[in-house]
């Protein structure tokens, strides 16, 4: 006869091998929980390092100066610190990006997902998210030594064009910086459209050009906004390349030849100077730095409602 | 038109009008009489809308179905038939082109629709695929509103159409759905259930005014109820538009179709690999009563498959 396969030790309580591994599993548990909220902790030790020093800048220079004025000398002799120019700085360079990062990430996307094949694909998105390693201090040099003086060369348009410093170049470059992070998160978000999708518009006569722009991109506009906020906060954020390519100088103006400050610039510009602990420069860096913060959480929150809104669920 | 067809043809536009509100309320599933049985089928189509002849469909140098040969009538529902593999779906989709999307995929023999060639050199996949409307095994509506939906092959084939709003109740009232729907059309299809869904996409279909409409399995992902509504509602469809269903289920091939091809696998000698070939094409009625092949036989009778 055969041995009963039910034949084994059927008791629950095996001992040793109990209690060792309870002990092994409570540990990773609490080595994970410390991870999650070490990071939880830096974030609010961030917010409020940030916020005393703004606070304390609040009692010395009125909220309604800050945000309405229009010139930025807070290191002067006499100081004015209407934060404007530096607003506008960032505004304008974000803008040129986004003008160039929008079309050609977008674009980049719809041609991997919709167009290339599978080999294409699989040599273009390494090579894409290649150009999203380099140093962004490279890109700053790039736009410095290279595009400024071919848009110099080159200018056809009314005006002077653009000076040595300027919103333009740093702008367009910062835009190529971030066209790997659109197309990259943009080609995800449209090869997770079903294929099923496709197909049934191609079984009602839709030409490739109208699946990509009524079906794939409207479904996965979710995936796109996401791609285009980060974007947005990408080039809000970055630093180097204006730094070194936009110019040192506060400047209320929309012209993106002109030479400007935007407000991660001058944070580090000031940064780097010495700003005496307690001094109303050293203020000035916290209050633009919460400044910065609070526009970047806005827009992640006005991303994240708008992500949500757009979302699809698939089966 | 033979007197075959006449009944059908003519009084069936007036009587549908008629017919759909009533339809809507309690769709008069019991007791419809079977199709098949229900009307005298021609020994051969009066007019032959889509005519196949010594088809053969390759993916790259692999043989996926061969040996085609059928004539698919004017107003009649023809089906597709056969075990796993046979390459039903494959030879279905070669009807309207969507095998162009598959890298790879090319056909051999000629398939011509209203006397032209569909593979001629001058032929537009898209045009064909106009006339030709195809409805898949999922339920797969666009993620936008039920309106949305219905709306989207008008507006991408550029149809001149004077209202709209008409082009969507017409073409969700002939999918039997526009009483469940009507209140509701700015809502999003996902809302639907996977039986609505699928009513959706033939309407979607519909509304582009295709001669031919192909149906992938069209009920393998729904239950017996819903089944039966399209199975009502394909028939209904067939007074208006050629059909051509592939389908896994016998008894749904016997209770609305015409006529119906049979398919079978068969092992290459020499490669070992599995292809699909077309057995007998003839009158549903005589595929389920007397075929003419033992294999055909062998499949109705529940031998394989």
């Amino acid at each position: 006869m055969a041995a009963d396969p039910h034949d084994f030790d059927v008791s629950m309580a095996t001992g040793i091998g109990w209690s060792s591994r309870r002990l092994r599993e409570g540990l990773v548990r609490r080595v994970l929980m410390a991870a999650a909220l070490l990071s939880v902790a830096t974030t609010i030790g961030i917010v409020v390092a940030l916020a005393v020093p703004t606070v304390q800048f609040f009692t010395r220079v009125s909220p309604v100066e800050f945000l309405t004025g229009t010139e930025w000398t807070p290191l002067f002799a006499s100081p004015h610190f209407g934060v404007l120019p530096l607003v506008t700085a960032t505004a304008v360079t974000t803008f040129w990006a986004l003008l160039v990062a929008l079309p050609l990430g977008l674009g980049c996307a719809a041609y991997l997902s919709e167009y290339a094949g599978r080999r294409t694909r699989k040599i273009f998105k390494p090579l894409l998210e290649i150009l999203a390693g380099v140093p962004t201090v490279v890109y700053g040099f790039f736009a410095l030594t290279f595009l400024t003086p071919l848009l110099r060369d080159i200018w056809i348009l009314p005006g002077k064009g653009p000076q040595i410093y300027n919103a333009l170049s740093a702008g367009l470059v910062m835009g190529i910086m971030i066209i790997p992070t659109v197309a990259s998160l943009s080609e995800d978000a449209m090869s997770a459209v079903p294929d099923d999708l496709r197909a049934g518009a191609r079984a009602l006569g839709s030409t490739a050009r109208q699946v990509t722009t009524r079906v794939t991109i409207p479904a996965a506009l979710s995936g796109i906004i996401a791609a285009t906020m980060l974007a947005v906060s990408r080039a809000v954020g970055e630093t180097m390349i204006v730094a070194v390519a936009a110019g040192g100088t506060a400047n209320l103006s929309l012209d993106p030849t002109e030479p400007m400050q935007t407000m991660t610039a001058f944070i580090a510009a000031a940064a780097l100077g010495d700003q005496p602990t307690g001094s109303i420069g050293y203020q000035t860096l916290f209050a633009v730095g919460s400044l910065l913060f609070v526009i970047t959480l806005i827009m992640n929150i006005v991303s994240i409602r708008l992500v949500r809104r757009y979302r699809e669920v698939y089966e | 038109m033979s007197d075959a067809d006449e009944p059908m043809a003519d009084p069936s536009h007036e009587l549908a009008d008629q017919d759909r509100p009533a339809a809507a309320e309690a769709p008069p599933l019991a007791g419809r009489i079977p199709r098949a049985t229900g009307r005298t089928v021609p020994d051969a189509p009066e007019e032959i809308v889509i005519n196949v002849a010594d088809v053969a469909i390759y993916y790259g140098s692999f043989c996926a179905v061969g040996g085609l040969t059928v004539q698919f009538g004017r107003r009649e529902i023809t089906a597709l038939i056969g075990p796993s593999g046979c390459g039903k779906s494959t030879a279905l989709r070669a009807f309207n082109r969507m095998n162009d999307l598959i890298p790879g995929a090319r056909l051999t023999g000629s398939v011509s629709y209203r006397g032209q060639d569909l593979y001629g050199p001058r032929v537009d996949p898209i045009t064909v695929r106009r006339r030709i409307g195809m409805v898949f095994q999922k339920p797969n509506p666009f993620p936008k509103s039920i309106y949305d939906n219905v709306a989207y092959g008008p507006r991408v084939t550029g149809m001149k159409v004077p209202n709209m709003d008409d082009v969507v109740e017409e073409a969700l009232t002939s999918a039997a759905l526009w009483d469940e729907v009507k209140d509701k059309l700015r809502q999003h299809a996902f809302g639907l259930s996977g039986g609505q869904q699928q009513r959706l996409c033939i309407a979607r279909t519909i509304a582009v005014r295709p001669d031919v409409v192909l149906m992938d399995e069209p009920c393998s992902a729904l239950d017996p109820i819903s089944t039966a509504k399209i199975e009502y509602m394909m028939t209904e469809l067939a007074d208006e538009y050629t059909i051509i269903i592939v389908t896994h289920n016998m008894q749904q091939a016997a209770r609305i179709s015409d006529r119906t091809a049979f398919f079978t696998t068969e092992v290459d000698d020499a490669t070992g690999r599995r292809s699909g070939l077309m057995v007998e094409f003839d009158r549903t009625a005589k595929i389920f009563s007397t075929p003419s092949d033992q294999r055909t036989e062998d499949y109705i009778s529940g031998k394989f498959g």
